[in-house]
C-alpha cells in the first residue's frame, strides 16, 4: 500500500476526541518544501496521520488533531521538523478514556 | 530559601506516586502535569499489575477506580490465513498482591494525584515545564513553567518518553532512538459491560481479559497487538517499533489497526461497539541498555523517561515498574533532603533501592531481549504461519490420512529453524 492508497478515514475517529485547540500557536512547524525521503516516514508513522501526500503530490501537516506522542519528532525532529514542542498552556489533546 | 522542597513533573503513575510519598514525608511539594487534568495527555494499553502500587496503598483494589480485574490471558499468534490463540485462566492470578487490572488513565491518573493531594502535595495543572533552572554550580535547582521560576530544592522528572528535560538533567539523549522506541496507536470501543462478560468468557462484569496478539497484526513486523476489556469499553490496539513503522511497514500505521479490526478474531471481539476515542502514544523498549543515568545533581528521574517499561512478548508492562520508582524516588528525596545533601550522589539512595527491588533486577534480567527479538523477526513473521500449518494439519479432516501431530511438530520446527532459535536462546537465556 503506497501513501495515499490507504482507506481509513482518521479524521472520523479524531472527531470523536476532545481538544482544546490553540488557534494562534502551531506547536509543531514542518519545514515547507520537505524531501520525500523524510517525509514518507512521518506519512507512514504518525498515528493521527497528520502528514499527508495529497493525490496532486502536495506535502500537508496538520498540527490541528494532534495527539501529541513525539513519534515525529524521533523520526525527523532533526530534520524536517522546525519546530517540536508541547502545545501552550491547556491546549490540545484532552483524552477522555486514556 | 526555595519555592519548594520538591517539585514533581508529570503527574502520571510515577510523579504523583513520587509526590504522594515526600508529601507523607512532611516535604513542601508541588506537582505539575501538562495536562488540564492528570490522566488528560496520557494513555496506556492497559493493564497495571498492582504488586507495587499494593505498597504504596494497600488498599487499593477497593479504592482504586480500575477497569477489569484480569482473569483470562490471552495470546494470539496470528498467521495469514489463521489465528491460534491460547486462553489462560489460574486461581493463583486472582490472588491478592499478585493480581492485575485493566485501566483507563483518564480516570486513573486523578486518582492517584487525589491520594498525593490528600496527603499534603500542590498542584499545578495545565502547564508544561518548557527547561531546568541551574544555580551556578550546575545543580539543578528548579524549573520555567509558564515563563515563570519555581525553585525547588530537588527535581523529580516523572514526565514520560518525550521528555524534552532529561538530556539537561542527566544528559541522557536529546531524543529517543527510533530503535529503542515503539508508537501505540489505540481505539476504546464502547459496548454495554454484560457483551463485553460474555466475550470474555466470565462470568462477573469485574472481570475481563487481557491479550496480545503477535504476527499478522503488525504485517508480521516486530510488534503486536492489544485487547483490554474495560467496564464498559474495549481497548483496542497496536504497537511497532518506530524505525519499523517508518521504513519497513507496508500500510500506514492508521490503516494497519484498521485493518486489524476487520481480522475475524478481532471483528468478532468489537462487532457492535462504537469508538469513542482514538489515542496514540509512544513506548520506551530499548530496556535496561537504553536507560539513561536515573540521577543528577538536585534532578532524579522515573518512568518512562528512564525506559522503564518491559515488552518480552507475552508480558508488557511499565506502570507497575513507575510506581514503584516513583514511592523510591519519592522516598529517598524526602531523605535526601532531611540530610541535606540533594547532589547526585546523595540521591544514590535512589538508584540502590531500584537495584535492590525488581525494577533494575528485572530489566537487568531481560536486558538481551530486545536485541534478541530484532535477531529474530522470524518470530513475527513465520512463526504465526508456521503454527497454523501446523494447527490445519491436527485440526483438518478431509480424505487424506492425517498424520500424527508429532510428525507435524518436527516438520514446522525444521522449516522454521525452531532448533537454531532454541539454542540461540539458550545463549543469552536471559533473554526469554
Amino acid at each position: 500500500m503506497s501513501r495515499t492508497d490507504y482507506t481509513v478515514d482518521v479524521d472520523a475517529y479524531l472527531a470523536k476526541n476532545t481538544y482544546n485547540t490553540d488557534t494562534e500557536y502551531a506547536h509543531i512547524v514542518m519545514e515547507p518544501e520537505p524531501p520525500d525521503s523524510e517525509f514518507d516516514k512521518l506519512v507512514m508513522a504518525c498515528p493521527a496521520n497528520r502528514y499527508r501526500l495529497n493525490k496532486d503530490g502536495k506535502k500537508s501537516f496538520y498540527y490541528e488533531g494532534c495527539l501529541e506522542c513525539g513519534t515525529c519528532r524521533v523520526l525527523c525532529g532533526n530534520t524536517i521538523l522546525k519546530r517540536w514542542t508541547f502545545p501552550h498552556k491547556d491546549k490540545g489533546i484532552e483524552y477522555q478514556y486514556g | 530559601m526555595a519555592d519548594y522542597d520538591a517539585i514533581v513533573v508529570g503527574a502520571g503513575c510515577a510523579g504523583s506516586v513520587a509526590a504522594y510519598e515526600l508529601a507523607k514525608a512532611g516535604k513542601n511539594v508541588l506537582l505539575i502535569d501538562r495536562g488540564v487534568q492528570p490522566g488528560k495527555k496520557t494513555m496506556a494499553g492497559g493493564r497495571i499489575y498492582i504488586h507495587s502500587l499494593k505498597d504504596v496503598f494497600p488498599d487499593c483494589e477497593k479504592e482504586a477506580p480500575f477497569e477489569r480485574r484480569v482473569t483470562h490471558e490471552r495470546i494470539s499468534m496470528m498467521g495469514s490465513q489463521s489465528d491460534f490463540t491460547i486462553d489462560f485462566t489460574s486461581n493463583a492470578m486472582s490472588e491478592e498482591g499478585q493480581d492485575s487490572y485493566t485501566v483507563l488513565r483518564a480516570k486513573l491518573d486523578p486518582w492517584l494525584a487525589s491520594k498525593a493531594e490528600a496527603a499534603g502535595a500542590k498542584t499545578l495543572f495545565g502547564s508544561a515545564v518548557t527547561s531546568l533552572v541551574k544555580d551556578g554550580s550546575g545543580k539543578v535547582s528548579g524549573v520555567i513553567v509558564d515563563e515563570k521560576e519555581l525553585s525547588a530544592d530537588v527535581v523529580v522528572l516523572a514526565d514520560g518518553i518525550n521528555s524534552l528535560l532529561v538530556h539537561d538533567a542527566v544528559g541522557a539523549p536529546e531524543a529517543p532512538n527510533p530503535m529503542a522506541v515503539a508508537v501505540s496507536v489505540k481505539e476504546v470501543i464502547s459496548l454495554p459491560a454484560n457483551v463485553i462478560s460474555d466475550r470474555c468468557g466470565v462470568t462477573s462484569d469485574d472481570e475481563g481479559t487481557a491479550w496480545l496478539f503477535m504476527g499478522d497484526s503488525t504485517d508480521g513486523l516486530i510488534g503486536g497487538g492489544l485487547m483490554y476489556a474495560n467496564k464498559e469499553s474495549i481497548s483496542l490496539g497496536l504497537v511497532l517499533g518506530v524505525a519499523g513503522a517508518a521504513e519497513q511497514a507496508p500500510t500506514p500505521i492508521y490503516q494497519m489497526l484498521e485493518d486489524f479490526k476487520k481480522h475475524p478474531t478481532v471483528a468478532g471481539m468489537i462487532k457492535g461497539g462504537e469508538v469513542v476515542e482514538y489515542s496514540a502514544r509512544m513506548i520506551p523498549e530499548g530496556g535496561y541498555g537504553a536507560m539513561p543515568k536515573l540521577v543528577g545533581d538536585g534532578v532524579m528521574i522515573a518512568g518512562d523517561n528512564a525506559y522503564m517499561c518491559l515488552n518480552i512478548g507475552y508480558q508488557v508492562r511499565g506502570m507497575d515498574f513507575a510506581v514503584a520508582a516513583g514511592m523510591h524516588a519519592g522516598q529517598c528525596a524526602a531523605k535526601a533532603l532531611d540530610n541535606g545533601d540533594v547532589s547526585a550522589k546523595g540521591l544514590e539512595c535512589y538508584v540502590k533501592a531500584l537495584e535492590d527491588s525488581f525494577v533494575l533486577k528485572t530489566f537487568k534480567y531481560y536486558q538481551n531481549t530486545p536485541t534478541f527479538m530484532g535477531k529474530h523477526p522470524e518470530i513475527f513473521s513465520k512463526y504465526p504461519d508456521a503454527i497454523g500449518d501446523m494447527m490445519n494439519s491436527m485440526f483438518i479432516v478431509n480424505d487424506e490420512v492425517t498424520p500424527p501431530l508429532i510428525d507435524s511438530v518436527s516438520d514446522m520446527a525444521k522449516k522454521i529453524g525452531l532448533f537454531e532459535l532454541l539454542k540461540d536462546a539458550k545463549g543469552a537465556m536471559r533473554a526469554l
